[in-house]
């Protein structure tokens, strides 16, 4: 596996698409990857550092932790502090910050919160505990819905009442939408997510290009699929045109991965949704069916939460819309780091914020 | 479209788990709340154990803690651990490892044929890393009040020369050797704990290491500093020495030597290997002109055979580390605990 992953990485094939890059630009473009797994290799690698200043790249909204709204995040500390609850996530999640706390401070004070690295393995939790009554944290993109979809099917085929979602699924598409739809939008060309158009597809890129003029690169991670990406972009750009192009095509193809869509689609519906830092986006999140509504949390477990967001200057709504760099904030570094995070982009290490401090913060050398 | 600015979480009024990890939380509580409480130059060494004067000898001295869940896992268990542990914070000073103490603090209700597996492994371990266990205790503590089985060990050593190895001591121009691969006892804990499969079974690096650092010492290397890496793996080492220094370290990416399997689990959990813990593995701080003949020592040592140069030590403060593309990145603790990506 790692030979492979390798080719990806190599410093000649990296160095090649840098240098082909700065050849073709002619003009200044803005573009930004959607994905934060892809803004985290950016800045791990410092791709900045190897691109023409003509290109300006900025981070998009694929951070799932980054994105799930407050009152998710108060609904998942309230129902974890609820007797014989057990909630089960994934990792990132327990740092961000809701209106009191965090998930860690709720485990720290009592509540049975359990890191999973799968939704099935939180179906085993519900199996092993038929007295606890389990919570999955169902957050992400189109990425985790199948998964996740599959835990809800399959404790409905097991008739396991013990268990339910909290659900707080996001789509990237109609994000996309809504960063393009923005008055002062910048982004020229996207850097797709390969691993949401691996589930997915890019059919529906085929729109946004079209209706909107711009250039849609499905990319992956490596340092190399991302030049690559970005190279293709730039081609677009300087030549007028604006289609979908598809470099990652070891695992993407045009139609998606039906079986996982099909999951997707008979366990959820397309519901509006508020993401975290950009507001409520129509159509833009999936909930369960009626089918499976037992298994909903949020109509099981009848939790009040009193979501207030403070005034504090935090600009990590621009910076998921693209219209701010971490840097640009004034709290970067200072009041706001990973140990003290002021937003959920500080939080996550696909978090734009988390990525630059991390990797990019006091550094000399590092990007711009 | 209406912003959100979400609300920060102020400073943690109780422990959590990130203040157990040994990075950016585990630092802060000891800066901010028991090193004040203990301040005393020996203390203030920060380094793995201490080094004092009793009678005509110079003794190193230390303690830790052992909590490890599962606590049996592949390549050891919590009873080997703790005996390599100790005597791997003893080597780090450049003492001769001698006499370790036990304390156990067992849960009601743990087997006894489970404790007898674990002490019976710290006796092989203790006379693998030639020291003997002396003295000890032993605690119960009600059922729900512990998790199965807590070890503390203590140990003493000797330091036979006159070396003052610490962060202190490090030059700028000195270089940084690694003395194998790195990661293999956090992955192999953590595939254990999680039910993880990976190809190829990855197995904790657990071992003691004196006899790697005796024999450095011993030949002669003017040795500044040494570190082994435990919990918060190379990059917390090497910033808590840079610290230390008040210099900085600039390491080679694709020099750091890593399993494919330890690489390969971590690509898939999105874990930084630099972050990932060892128990077997330590660095080396030697001036320039004394690399070549100290890897020769280590290569010739079975716990350090893989040893290589990773960095050097520069005025400029911090830890910088080139990626395989040819970039520079900083490098720092983590806030707390390393969690799995989502995606």
């Amino acid at each position: 596996m790692m030979e492979f992953l390798d080719s990806y990485r190599d410093r000649e094939a990296s160095l090649r698409f840098a240098e082909e890059i700065k050849r073709v630009v002619t003009r200044p473009w803005t573009l930004m990857e959607v994905c934060g797994g892809q803004t985290h290799s950016i800045v791990r690698y410092g791709l900045h550092a190897l691109l023409p200043q003509e290109i300006t790249l900025v981070h998009g909204p694929g951070c799932p932790v980054c994105v799930t709204p407050i009152e998710m995040i108060d609904k998942g500390i309230a129902l974890a502090r609820l007797p014989g609850v057990t909630l089960c996530t994934f990792g990132d999640m327990l740092r961000v910050p809701g209106s009191s706390g965090d998930l860690f401070r709720a485990k720290s004070e009592g509540a049975d919160v359990r890191i999973v690295y799968s939704p099935l393995d939180s179906l085993k939790i519900a199996r092993e505990n038929p007295n606890r009554a389990v919570v999955f944290f169902a957050i992400g993109f189109e990425t985790t819905a199948p998964a996740n979809a599959m835990a809800v099917y399959q404790a409905n085929q097991e008739k396991l009442r013990n268990y339910s979602v909290l659900c707080s699924q996001v789509l990237v598409p109609p994000a996309m939408n809504a960063v393009l739809s923005a008055q002062r939008n910048r982004i020229q060309g996207f850097l797709a997510a390969g691993h949401v158009c691996t589930v997915m597809g890019y059919e529906e890129y085929e729109r946004i290009a079209r209706d909107y003029r711009v250039p849609i690169v499905v990319t992956g991670f490596e340092p190399v699929d991302i030049l690559q990406g970005i190279l293709l972009c730039v081609q677009q750009l300087e030549t007028g045109r604006a289609v979908v192009e598809n470099p990652y095509s070891r695992s993407v193809k045009r139609e998606g991965n039906r079986v996982a869509q099909d999951m997707v689609q008979r366990v959820f519906q397309i519901c509006d949704r508020n993401w975290r830092g950009m507001g409520d986006i129509a159509d833009s999140g999936l909930s369960l069916r009626e089918t499976y509504r037992e298994y909903d949390a949020s109509s099981r477990y009848n939790v009040e939460v009193a979501t207030h967001d403070s005034e504090d200057g935090c600009i990590s709504g621009l910076v998921l819309q693209g219209l701010k760099k971490p840097k640009e904030c004034c709290h970067f570094g200072k009041r706001c780091t990973p140990e003290h995070p002021l937003g959920a982009t500080m939080v996550s290490s696909e978090g734009a914020c988390a990525a630059y401090y991390r990797y990019d913060s006091s550094s000399p050398i590092g990007g711009r | 479209m209406e912003l959100s600015c979400p609300l920060p979480e102020t400073m943690p009024e109780s422990i959590q788990l990130g203040h157990g990890s040994g990075g950016m939380m585990t630092h802060q509580l000891l800066e901010g709340v028991v090193f004040p409480a203990f301040g005393n130059s020996l203390l203030a060494t920060r380094h793995d154990g201490a080094v004092m004067r009793v009678g005509n000898s110079r003794v190193a001295f230390t303690t830790d803690s052992y909590v490890v869940n599962p606590r049996f896992f592949p390549g050891g268990n919590i009873g080997s651990l703790a005996v390599f542990g100790t005597v791997n914070d003893l080597a780090m000073c450049g003492a001769r490892p001698s006499h370790l103490s036990v304390g156990l603090i067992a849960e009601e209700g743990l087997a006894i044929a489970e404790l007898t597996r674990v002490v019976r492994s710290m006796q092989e371990a203790a006379e693998a890393a030639s020291v003997t266990i002396v003295t000890g205790d032993t605690k119960v503590v009600d059922r729900g009040h512990g998790d199965g089985l807590y070890i503390n060990t203590s140990g003493v050593g000797i330091c036979e020369h006159s070396l003052h190895i610490a962060p202190s001591s490090v030059r700028s121009g000195d270089v940084v050797l690694l003395s194998g691969d790195i990661g293999r006892h956090g992955i192999a804990v953590l595939a254990r704990r999680e039910g993880l499969e990976f190809e190829g079974a990855i197995e904790s690096d657990c071992t003691s290491l004196h006899r790697s650092t005796l024999s450095l010492v011993d030949s002669g290397v003017d040795v500044h500093c040494l570190r082994d890496l435990t919990r918060g793996g190379l990059a917390t080492a090497l910033k808590d020495i840079a610290d230390g220094s008040g210099l900085g370290v600039d390491v080679v990416e694709h020099q750091i030597p890593l399993s494919q399997e330890v690489h390969g689990a971590c690509e898939l959990l999105g874990l930084d290997p630099l972050y990932v813990a060892c128990e077997g593995r330590y660095i080396a701080i030697v001036p320039a002109e004394q690399a070549d003949k100290a890897l020769e020592i280590l290569r010739a040592c079975p716990e350090s055979q893989g040893a290589v140069q990773v960095g050097v030590i520069g005025e400029s403060t911090g830890v910088r580390l080139e990626s395989v593309l040819g970039t520079k990145r900083v490098v720092d603790r983590l806030p707390g605990e390393q969690l799995p990506r989502i995606c």
